[in-house]
């Protein structure tokens, strides 16, 4: 029993914090964000897959580092921290999508240009053939899109899909919608392996950038009301303001404890990873847009001017909690997974709750 | 990052279940006299069994369980529905406070009796001006020849009616400063001058007591640590409160949320969104502070105190416990209202919650200038 990061894990966390530090400023997010094309950091970009974290939990038979999820949570957290414009992100989610959903050759095909950021590749949930928002889908290769159970891979150089770019409310990353067209001209490939282990995992990764978010929040936040002084007070000494400064604590470092555990989970108990990466990503959205929005209300006015860098937080928290399954979806799954539970203890009671413990949106 | 449990820690498992299907105390009796009498042998099978007092170091008849070992302890009396030994203070806050800051002669005098549950020990801190803010405490020690006499009021005592030993602060100073004039003493409940008076609570049953002193006889020899380092005492005795607890209250809210469940889907309700929602909401919290306590675990093995973790898990516990229990209520319907559901009961007593042990407003604050490092008001 040892529930912290080891050595290994620290060092990552700290190259990714003093790397982004100084290339990920938050002058540097508000360049990408306030350019009209929103053109990321090529050179950022360069760097990530110089150090390997492009691949980092993909394995060396396919190219990658062969470290495990949680490194990559690791990496995910300190981007998200950062709010920095990339298109890791997206293509860390597809690769572990098809690490977990495809079958051998698939990952053979795929994985070994996402681990070395040759390619990239994106993931979005679609309906009727139309995924309306799909991260740095204009700039991918590949784009995974899940729909009633199944994940089709398209080539977007292939003439299956449409891509048109979509302007949202977080203008520090790309998104397009991406339409399947009709005639089935360069119709996609079907993941053949067991989709549900691959969204788990991309979930997990996308939990750890929602709770990076809540931390740059949450140490933003206990920065200024130390700083701001009314009443001739710091603000952060009245207990309207601390105990909420407290709360904010208390949700990262929940969703961070559940994050940890899905992603040790998914390669050490893959069993326990369905509940586990739904209690991931449900808290880490309620951490990300909880403590995001309460960063913006500590700061007072100062929080709500587009001048202060708070509102970068709260935009990607609230495009992250929306991807890949809202927190009600994945909550209402951890009640179908948890009756499952109580029939499997006491059998014979029910065949079919397991059956109907799958996932609400693929 | 390794959550398994290690061979050595499986084997404690399963040796200690095989022991609990053994030696299970089976159904709490009725009525309260009958039910303390009932958790007093429970206790004696446990010390019989060399589990009672599973943390202490074996020269104090302990098992000197690891920090894992006593979690899993805590864990598997709550997955077993086995109630807490009668001597719970004992074991949990004396006897650790002792460990530290008593002399040898002491420790031979008082530990074998708290393992053995022959001697009963209750908790005199909080007085009713004196709740969140301990060292405002008013109950008086005059030092007479040999000894002191005590004089005052304390409340919110749990097991006095039972008890042998008191763990009493009190004021041996008047004229020092608020933290220094405090001594901790070891008082005898046989003493004339303690009158002991249940405390109704808002469930109708009376777990708790006002204690009333008046000149009571308290020895030289009976006071913990030294004169005036009452605070001191007191602090390490107040940190070793819930420390283990806290696995078995997880645990505890596991089986409450699968009762929970269970009766959910008999009644066709999981069907319904917005009861899935909030079901599988308190399911996750529940999970969250099982992983949390054992991050503060890991901290407290790996820098010898807890971490950030530790001043969470009793907010987060005594927060979903209530809506967990506020959750059953509506589900069951009026029904659970009855005062022979023991939802009723649950609904009732899980307000209690958030303020035994240190109140979620003292929490926030705690977390606020101690985790955070926000100034306090009055001090900036």
């Amino acid at each position: 029993m040892n529930f912290d990061l080891t050595d290994d894990q620290r060092e990552i966390q700290r190259t990714a914090r003093a790397l982004l530090t100084a290339r990920s400023s938050f002058a540097s997010v508000r360049a990408v964000a306030e350019s009209p094309a929103r053109t990321y950091d090529t050179a950022l970009w360069e760097e990530l897959i110089g150090l390997g974290w492009a691949g980092i939990a993909i394995p060396e038979t396919y190219g990658g580092q062969g470290l495990g999820l949680l490194e990559l949570a690791v990496v995910a957290e300190q981007l998200g921290w950062a709010a920095t414009p990339s298109r890791w992100l997206s293509n860390a989610l597809a690769a572990q999508l098809v690490l977990g959903a495809g079958s051998e050759r698939q990952r053979e095909q795929l994985l070994p240009e996402l681990a070395v950021g040759r390619e990239t590749a994106t993931v979005g949930i679609a309906r009727d053939g139309v995924a309306e928002l799909v991260p740095d889908a204009d700039s991918a290769r590949w784009i995974v899109l899940v729909e009633r159970g199944q994940a089709i891979v398209h080539d977007a150089r292939g003439g299956g899909v449409a891509i048109e770019p979509r302007e949202t409310i977080d203008p520090t990353r790309r998104y397009a919608r991406v339409t399947v067209h009709a005639s089935g001209a360069g119709a996609g490939r079907l993941l053949d392996g067991p989709l549900e282990a691959g969204l788990d995992r991309a979930e997990v990764v996308l939990a750890a950038e929602l709770t990076g978010l809540a931390q740059r929040a949450l140490e933003l936040t206990v920065a200024y009301v130390q700083e701001r002084r009314q009443f001739g007070t710091p603000i952060g000494a009245f207990q309207a303001v601390s105990h909420r400064a407290a709360q904010q604590l208390l949700e990262t470092e929940g969703a961070r404890s559940a994050i940890w555990f899905a992603a040790w989970a998914a390669d050490a108990e893959p069993e326990a990873l369905p509940r586990a990466a739904a209690m991931a990503k449900a808290a880490a959205a309620d951490a990300g847009r909880h403590v995001t929005a309460a960063a913006i209300q500590l700061h007072g006015g100062i929080g709500f001017t587009w001048e202060a860098d708070v509102h970068w937080l709260y935009k990607r928290a609230q495009l992250d909690a929306a991807l890949l399954g809202s927190a009600s979806e994945h909550r209402r799954r951890i009640a179908r997974l948890a009756a499952a539970a109580a029939d499997a203890a006491a059998p014979g009671v029910s065949a079919d709750a397991e059956a109907a413990a799958g996932r609400g949106h693929a | 990052m390794d959550l398994t449990f290690s061979d050595a820690e499986r084997a404690f498992r399963d040796e200690l279940r095989g022991w609990i299907a053994a030696n299970h105390p089976g159904a709490e009796p009725e009525g309260e006299e009958a039910s303390f009498a009932w958790r007093v042998a429970w206790q004696r099978a446990l010390a019989g069994g060399g589990w009672a007092a599973v943390s202490w170091p074996p020269e104090y008849g302990g098992r000197g369980a690891t920090l894992v070992e006593s979690a899993i302890f805590n864990e598997e009396l709550a997955r077993a529905r086995a109630p807490q030994p009668a001597n719970v203070l004992g074991l949990l806050l004396g006897g650790p406070t002792l460990m530290v800051h008593g002399s040898d002669e002491q420790r031979e005098r008082f530990l074998p009796g708290i393992v053995s549950a022959d001697e009963i020990w209750c908790q005199g801190f909080s007085e009713p001006d004196a709740g969140s803010d301990l060292a405002a405490l008013k109950t008086r020690a005059v030092k007479v020849d040999g000894g002191w006499r005590v004089t005052g009021q304390k409340v919110w005592t749990s097991f006095a009616h039972h008890a042998t030993w008191c763990m009493l602060v009190a004021r041996s100073d008047a004229e020092a400063a608020k933290h220094k004039g405090l001594t901790y003493f070891l008082m005898d409940m046989r003493e004339p001058g303690i009158t002991v008076r249940p405390l109704r609570q808002i469930t109708g049953a009376a777990e708790f007591n006002e204690l009333f002193l008046e000149e009571v006889w308290i020895p030289d020899e009976n006071v913990i640590g030294a004169v005036g380092n009452g605070w001191a005492v007191a602090l390490t005795t107040l940190m070793n409160e819930r420390a283990g607890l806290a696995f078995g209250l997880q645990v505890a809210l596991k089986v409450l949320l699968d009762e929970l469940t269970a009766a959910a889907v008999a009644r066709g309700l999981l069907d319904d969104p917005s009861v899935a929602e909030r079901l599988g909401d308190l399911h996750m919290r529940c999970e969250i502070l099982r992983l949390t306590a054992y991050r503060g675990l890991t901290a407290q093995m790996k820098y010898g105190q807890p971490g950030p973790e530790g001043s969470l898990t009793k907010w987060m516990w005594s927060d979903t416990n209530q809506r967990a229990t506020e959750l059953a209520v509506e589900l069951i319907g009026p029904e659970a209202l009855a005062t022979d559901s023991r939802w009723s009961f649950e609904l009732l007593r899980a307000r209690g919650n958030t303020i035994e042990g240190g109140t979620t407003e003292i929490l926030r604050n705690i977390v606020a200038e101690r985790v955070l490092g926000l100034p306090r008001l009055g001090r900036t």
